[in-house]
């Protein structure tokens, strides 16, 4: 990889590598759904990969999973991967996406037919 | 991308931004073949403009966790749009069009799970595409509805006509819908919570 450094694309393999530091999303633990909001518990500290810093940033105010990966322009794989750090320092609170389990809940449903029914 | 050019800093627009009090998401996946219509779909109900998740596969397929020879191997982008509705303080709706194909689905980990149920959207000049994504969704065990976007220049069917072509069973709502109208994808979501509620309730009832 002789041109690294250069200009690569935003999304080539090898960017995304560095930016893991070559950890993929397999390694992460699976609660981390599309849907999970994010919240950051702080602003982002001095230090802190770009990356991170910017998560925190945006994350001042509930942010799902696919929003992040949106507003970064990184794949939801990458944005797993950096969020778990964060959750393991204690950097951002994760709202886990509510389940509809085996059964739909009912009680979920309704809340969004009358949610819909408002628009 | 359109942040990438300004000088602002990236970042949802401050009308885009959820309450504080948002504390759970759920989700509904629309399935449909390229250009039926999934991103005016979503982008129609949505309160965001749409916004897009990129994720990158290999020629190889998905799941290959060989970083060697990375450069040899050619990569395609395969992009998810999605937007959202806030269904009140706390719960907020996220909508996922995702292209027909299964192959696509694998790239998002979870992208069916948990997900409240899906749409599947349908070009009735492009019936085949649609075969594959039922049948995959009900092996999957993933409550649908199908709505059939009304294209001026598609040719007219009965919807009862397009039930019987697509094989789909008599309780699987479907209906036709207008995806450039709010009202109208508003409606096809209806469909689904009505059917969802139906499936509770008759579950619960067993």
């Amino acid at each position: 990889m002789s041109d690294a450094g250069g200009d690569w694309e935003e999304s080539s393999p090898e960017r995304l590598y560095v930016i893991t530091g070559g950890r993929s999303g397999s390694s992460t633990p699976a609660t981390l759904d599309l849907v999970t909001l994010i919240v950051a518990r702080s602003g982002p500290a001095p230090g802190m990969q770009p990356e991170h810093a910017a998560i925190t940033r945006i994350c001042q105010a509930p942010l799902s999973v696919a929003e992040i990966s949106a507003y970064l322009g990184l794949p939801v794989s990458v944005v797993t991967v950096l969020l778990s750090d964060l959750l393991a320092e204690d950097k951002v609170l994760a709202r886990a996406p509510v389940q509809a389990a085996r059964l739909p809940d009912r009680a979920l449903i309704e809340a969004v037919i009358d949610g819909l029914q408002k628009l | 991308m359109d942040f990438k050019s300004s000088e602002q800093a990236v970042g949802p627009r401050s009308e885009d931004v959820l309450p504080t009090t948002a504390t759970a998401a759920v989700k509904v996946v629309i399935v449909g073949g390229f250009g039926v219509g999934k991103t005016t779909l979503v982008g129609s109900v949505s309160e965001i403009r749409p916004l897009t998740t990129e994720e990158t596969m290999t020629q190889a397929g998905v799941g290959v966790d060989d970083t060697q020879g990375v450069e040899r191997k050619t990569s395609t982008t395969v992009a998810m749009d999605f937007g959202r509705i806030s269904i009140n303080e706390e719960l907020v709706l996220y909508l996922f069009g995702t292209p027909g194909q299964e192959r696509f689905w694998f790239l998002w980990r979870g992208l069916f799970e948990g997900a409240l149920g899906a749409v599947v959207l349908v070009d009735t000049r492009r019936l085949e595409v649609s075969f594959d994504v039922i049948g995959r969704l009900e092996e999957r065990g993933v409550p649908f509805v199908v709505a059939v976007n009304n294209f001026p220049d598609a040719p007219d069917h009965p919807l009862e006509e397009l039930r019987s072509a697509l094989d789909l069973p008599a309780s699987v709502p479907i209906v036709l819908c207008d995806a450039r109208q709010r009202g109208s994808s508003r409606d096809v979501l209806m469909t689904l919570m009505r059917y969802l509620q139906n499936l509770a309730t008759t579950q619960e009832a067993s």
